[in-house]
């Protein structure tokens, strides 16, 4: 870390990155194909690259493209081929429950490509918090980075797993992961992404295949003029009485946001919703496709959708109580992006809150 | 402090209101009258200064100073404040949010003007998302409450409320008034729209007025106006001829 500039590591800090490790029970960095730091402090829970690990465990060949097929796209396939993987694996032992988040940190500063692929397994009775933060080199112009990421949360155990992207203008990402969730297990996804960027497509999924799993995905993203953001988020409530929520807030102040969604309900007594709300500050797109399925009678799947602009009366509301007009917008695009997760840890929510904050002056 | 001469104000270029006149004096608190549809809460929002409502003659003019074509946020520093018959429901933004970002107090100090109407457990809650009609109500009086306006307006404020909550708004209502202060004494104003005058039973009015049509037909004592409109119906207005 002390060898980058102070400029990237300000990048790095607005993805969540604390240097100093306050309020981080272990560290992973990444700075293009160079693991540089692996250290987990917690009892209980293990943090390796990925190439120590399938060296060290023969079963993580179970879980090594088992959620994510490695043939599954042109991207995952480029993971696949290269001979050294690279990435992290997270092993949470059964029972450890961990409060602090445990961070990642990819970082992409001169290679043209950056490849990871990432393992969380956390095993039954579980709890960890992990949060991912991604950021390119403030010289790099161009380049990309492609990241597979498989995760697996066992009987009763709970991952929060929070991305958070700081990439430039130039750099196109193609995150792709899949989650398995066990009976009684929960698993939220959390992705934020307020900087410019070239290009962001993925469309995560999770397949909750015990009874009683919970998943729900929350994704908040502002679309600058020049940024392609292909986004969505998907459920398959294959057990019974599994749910599952995807909200996402997604604002454009000139780029395109696609916000896509699918929940399928294929079990007895599964609930689903979708809620995906835009709002367009500048002239620019934004195309909700939330899709949701039901292949049987007992599976209840609703959406919502609003695509818009902030409503005159509404800020005119604050004018009246004595905001400026300026104030008004910046509080109601403040509310919007307000999507409060619960179970988040403090520390978490306040890198969110942060990160709304530093790019809340754009708006 | 409230001094509105010959306004004409219009909505989607057509004139809904004709050449209104009004004053109202520091202390004084009036009330407005009229069947639905006349034009009365198009007088509080021109007064507020909301977008939409043109005036095309006419002046308002508020503490000495011309506000006819003022921001509204300036409107409210200045010291208008508004009771919404129809606050709009702004998802994600707290209550408790709006109301630090709109005053200077401290959390604590909010939290015990919440507990005076009751609202404390909605500081948390996005603004009037799911609030029922007392709630509504509730938390426009508590936003009041903590803007402490001079000059209030306040529209329809029983409509939703039911008699418990009407008694604790008709109090507080009166307390931001000062009606709890000597007449002499008295600084605040008000402009109340009211079908039902249920608000009467909670405080004195200096004057009220009658608006039908987008004119004001006749000033007068807001009692007997009252009394009169219930007794004969506001046919009784259109047949008077206004002075």
């Amino acid at each position: 870390m002390e060898h980058l500039s102070l400029e990237d590591q300000e990048r790095l800090a607005q993805t969540g990155l604390e240097v100093g490790m306050q309020n981080r029970c272990g560290s992973f960095f990444q700075i293009d194909q160079d693991v540089v730091q692996t250290t987990c402090g917690a009892e209980g829970i293990e943090m390796l690259p990925i190439k120590v690990a399938l060296e060290k465990y023969d079963w993580m060949r179970d879980y090594y493209w088992n959620a994510v097929p490695a043939d599954a796209d042109k991207y995952t396939k480029y993971v696949a081929k290269q001979e050294t993987p690279q990435g992290l694996v997270v092993i949470a032992h059964p029972g450890v429950k961990v409060a602090m988040p445990l961070q990642a940190c990819l970082f992409l500063r001169e290679e043209p490509v950056q490849h990871v692929h990432n393992i969380f397994i956390a095993r039954e009775g579980s709890e960890i918090h992990i949060i991912s933060g991604c950021a390119s080199s403030w010289q790099k112009e161009r380049g990309a980075h492609i990241a597979v990421t498989e995760i697996y949360v066992g009987k009763g155990a709970r991952v929060t797993s929070t991305m958070i992207h700081n990439w430039g203008a130039g750099i196109s990402v193609f995150p792709r992961s899949a989650t398995i969730v066990e009976e009684d297990g929960t698993f939220l996804s959390n992705y934020i992404c307020m900087q410019p960027v070239n290009r962001v497509t993925m469309y995560p999924t999770a397949r909750l295949v015990g009874k009683n799993a919970v998943a729900r995905f929350s994704s908040i993203v502002v679309a600058t003029p020049g940024s392609f953001l292909d986004l969505g988020s998907r459920t398959i409530l294959a057990a019974e009485q599994t749910s599952t929520e995807l909200i996402s807030r997604a604002i454009t102040t000139g780029g395109t946001v696609i916000s896509r969604g699918h929940i399928l309900g294929e079990k007895e007594n599964t609930r689903g919703h979708i809620e995906c709300k835009g709002l367009i500050l500048k002239d620019g797109t934004i195309h909700a496709i939330p899709e949701i399925e039901g292949t049987l009678t007992g599976t209840e799947l609703s959406h919502e959708a609003a695509v818009g602009k902030i409503a005159r009366h509404e800020i005119e509301y604050l004018m009246a109580r004595g905001l400026s007009e300026d104030d008004a917008t910046a509080t109601i695009i403040r509310g919007f992006l307000d999507v409060k997760i619960s179970g988040l840890p403090e520390v978490l929510q306040r890198q969110i809150d942060d990160a709304i904050d530093k790019a809340e002056s754009g708006f | 402090m409230l001094d509105i001469s010959d306004l004409h104000v219009s909505v989607d270029g057509t004139e809904v209101l004709h050449d209104i006149n009004l004053h109202i004096g520091q202390g004084e608190t009036h009330v407005l009258m009229g069947p639905n549809g006349s034009g009365k809460s198009t007088l509080l929002k021109a007064i507020m200064g909301f977008g939409g409502y043109t005036i095309t003659s006419g002046s308002i003019v508020f503490k000495g100073q011309d506000i006819t074509h003022m921001p509204i946020h300036e409107r409210a520093h200045l010291g208008i404040g508004m009771m919404f018959q129809h606050p709009p429901a702004i998802s994600g933004l707290k209550l408790g949010k709006l109301l630090t970002a709109t005053s200077h107090m401290d959390e604590s100090a909010i939290e015990a003007l919440a507990q005076s109407v009751n609202m404390e457990q909605f500081l948390t809650r996005d603004i009037n998302v799911g609030f029922s009609g007392g709630e509504m109500k509730r938390s426009e009086v508590l936003q009041l409450k903590v803007q402490q306006p001079d000059y209030l307006m306040l529209d329809e404020p029983e409509s939703g409320v039911d008699l418990e909550n009407m008694n604790l708004m008709g109090k507080e209502i009166a307390a931001l008034l000062e009606k709890d202060i000597h007449i002499v004494n008295r600084r605040r104003s008000g402009l109340i729209i009211t079908h039902t005058g249920y608000i009467l039973d909670y405080l004195e009015a200096d004057q009220g007025h009658v608006m039908i049509s987008g004119r004001i037909r006749c000033h007068g004592n807001a009692r007997e106006i009252l009394r009169v409109v219930k007794e004969k119906g506001y046919g009784e207005c259109l047949r008077c001829k206004p002075r």
